[in-house]
């Protein structure tokens, strides 16, 4: 049993080393097999990495939860993160947005770098990151407040008073999250009395008022119906032209649908990480094509 | 699997039962207990019983009710803002794991659990005579603050706790502070619990005897200062039964107590309602 996992921790790191390479060899296959992904495909090549992880040990008391994850996500994609429960994925997520630091017990070894800054470093504001950094949790957890106030919550948070300019914004965020049409009627209603759909769009919404540039997503759609996952889907595909996305999924064919790069995490490991196409049709490990051919998992 | 089922609707049977028996028990008692005040002291209830002030022939409640509204208002001035403060530093600042705040947490239950006749007594000692507060209004109310502030911390504690962490997450997520998310987001949700505290409080303090015979004293004016020595109703009535003579006027005393309880508590939820209708915009 041991002997599997340290073949896999070998494996795992020298995977991460030939990252960028292999990725670059992917693309070129991919343009041949999906000549609609071209574009976009293109473009890619230029993105600016957002986030930098390096190293990234992360431990709950003794408990070690994540093993050296090495890991570039990329300006204005979706990056998935999938694997089984408990693979670290989650975890990994909130360490992007210090939401980690709420557990006492969490420490976090490595490097983790948005625009090249540190953000695990004294100097830097985990407020201010955590208003670049705005997250979608899994369960919608609008404030028992009325709509308007659960959108305004975030620029009020960061000095914002004048009530035109709030109206301005709640109404923008609004339309962003793409449940303005449904809601500009009842915007001094409590938030809770909308449904579920609506009102992790409505999270998503509060989200965006405070203008991040990433969105972490902590599978946003494991609570919600068939019908408002594909309006959460359609909308995450529109955000992404302006946001950076970082989405957690246990629903293999929500990744492949809406995100470029997909990540799949093993026992807190980093196992694979590539274009989405690649990680579905033709994964280079075997733990990931077990997974994504549900053969595990 | 026919047996089972049946078997089952069988327990159900008797667990409706059970919950039925036991709701009529206390509501019954508790209807008993108003009915026997109610039959009891409405025909003793007369004019003379609301005279300004009070004279050995009208035995007037009025004084005792000043008294009492006096007391309970002074009283949560000085304990819920210590209360839920307390309760506020315990959840969101305190090691829950550290010696000090487990102290705390077991002086706070230990306290409650203290008959309220100790409290009188050390408030005898310490507000009457070693502060030299003498039987005073001040030296009654410092002696129940001390009385109610576990209950009010206990309560504002587990409606903290309650609180979904998913709501303190969000706040933080949108960075915001641990101010800012306490006092817009956790204390608003809390608010209901912290608010039935209170009342429970409120309620503590209308009905205590113990601790205020030896602190506020038994005397039938009005106090009309902080120094100055009364009672409250709960004493007078006390006092009424005690002497004997006026048992009547003290079921009368009672119906207007358990009246003064039902508008306090209304008021107590009308307060809450609005707190929390300001809290929501």
């Amino acid at each position: 049993m041991s002997n599997i996992i340290k073949e896999k921790k070998m494996e795992d790191t020298s995977a991460n080393k030939n990252l960028k390479g292999g990725i670059r060899v992917m693309d070129n296959k991919m343009k041949m097999t999906l000549p609609t992904r071209e574009a976009k495909k293109d473009s890619q090549e230029e993105k600016t990495v957002k986030f930098d992880i390096q190293d990234v040990d992360l431990y709950y008391g003794d408990f070690q939860a994540l093993y050296n994850n090495n890991l570039e996500i990329h300006e204005k994609e979706v990056t998935a993160f999938i694997g089984p429960s408990g693979s670290g994925k989650s975890t990994l997520l909130k360490t992007l947005n210090r939401m980690n630091d709420l557990v006492d017990s969490c420490r976090v070894e490595g490097l983790i770098e948005l625009d090249g800054e540190d953000i695990y470093s004294d100097k830097y504001n985990v407020n201010e990151l955590r208003k670049n950094v705005g997250m979608v949790f899994q369960q919608p957890n609008p404030f028992p407040k009325s709509i308007y106030d659960n959108i305004a919550y975030g620029p009020r948070t960061h000095g914002i008073k004048d009530s035109a300019e709030l109206d301005h914004i709640v109404e923008d965020s609004l339309k962003k999250a793409a449940i303005w049409d449904e809601v500009k009627d009842y915007l001094d209603r409590n938030a809770l009395s909308v449904s579920g759909g609506q009102q992790q769009r409505v999270c998503i919404a509060r989200a965006l008022a405070v203008e991040p540039n990433v969105l972490l997503m902590d599978e946003p759609t494991s609570a919600l119906d068939p019908v408002s996952t594909s309006k959460i889907e359609d909308l995450i595909e529109e955000l992404k032209e302006d946001y950076t996305i970082v989405i957690v999924t246990h629903n293999m064919q929500q990744a492949s649908r809406i995100s470029d790069k997909t990540a799949y995490f093993l026992s807190g490991e980093l196992i694979e990480v590539g274009p989405t196409e690649q990680i579905f049709t033709n994964p280079q490990h075997e733990e990931t094509e077990n997974y994504v051919s549900g053969r595990f998992g | 699997m026919k047996k089972q089922s049946h078997s089952g609707s069988t327990n159900s049977l008797i667990i409706r039962w059970i919950v039925y028996l036991a709701t009529l028990l206390t509501f019954g008692s508790l209807l008993y207990i108003l009915f026997f005040i109610f039959i009891k002291g409405i025909p003793n209830i007369s004019l003379e019983l609301f005279e300004w002030n009070f004279n050995s022939s009208n035995q007037s409640l009025v004084p005792s009710l000043i008294n009492t509204i006096i007391v309970v208002g002074l009283t949560l001035l000085f304990a819920t803002p210590i209360g839920v403060f307390t309760g506020v530093y315990l959840v969101e600042y305190a090691d829950r794991t550290s010696k000090v705040t487990q102290a705390i947490s077991m002086a706070t239950d230990t306290l409650q659990a203290v008959p309220s006749i100790v409290y009188g007594l050390f408030g005898m000692l310490f507000f009457r005579n070693t502060l030299g507060l003498g039987y005073s209004v001040l030296a009654g109310v410092l002696t129940v603050t001390i009385m109610v502030l576990p209950l009010i911390i206990r309560s504002t504690e587990e409606a903290m706790i309650s609180v979904d962490r998913s709501l303190r997450e969000a706040s933080y997520g949108l960075g915001a502070g641990k101010i800012r998310t306490i006092f817009q987001v956790v204390l608003p949700v809390a608010m209901p619990g912290i608010v039935s505290g209170v009342i429970l409080a409120s309620g503590r303090v209308i009905g205590e005897t113990a601790a205020l015979i030896f602190t506020l004293g038994t005397a039938p004016n009005m106090a009309t200062g902080l120094l100055q020595t009364g009672r409250t109703m709960a004493v007078h009535m006390y006092v009424l039964t005690n002497e004997g003579r006026n048992v009547d006027k003290a079921f009368a005393t009672a119906v207007v107590l358990v009246l003064f309880v039902i508008v306090v508590n209304a008021l107590a939820n009308w307060i809450s309602d609005k707190i929390l209708e300001t809290g929501a915009k």
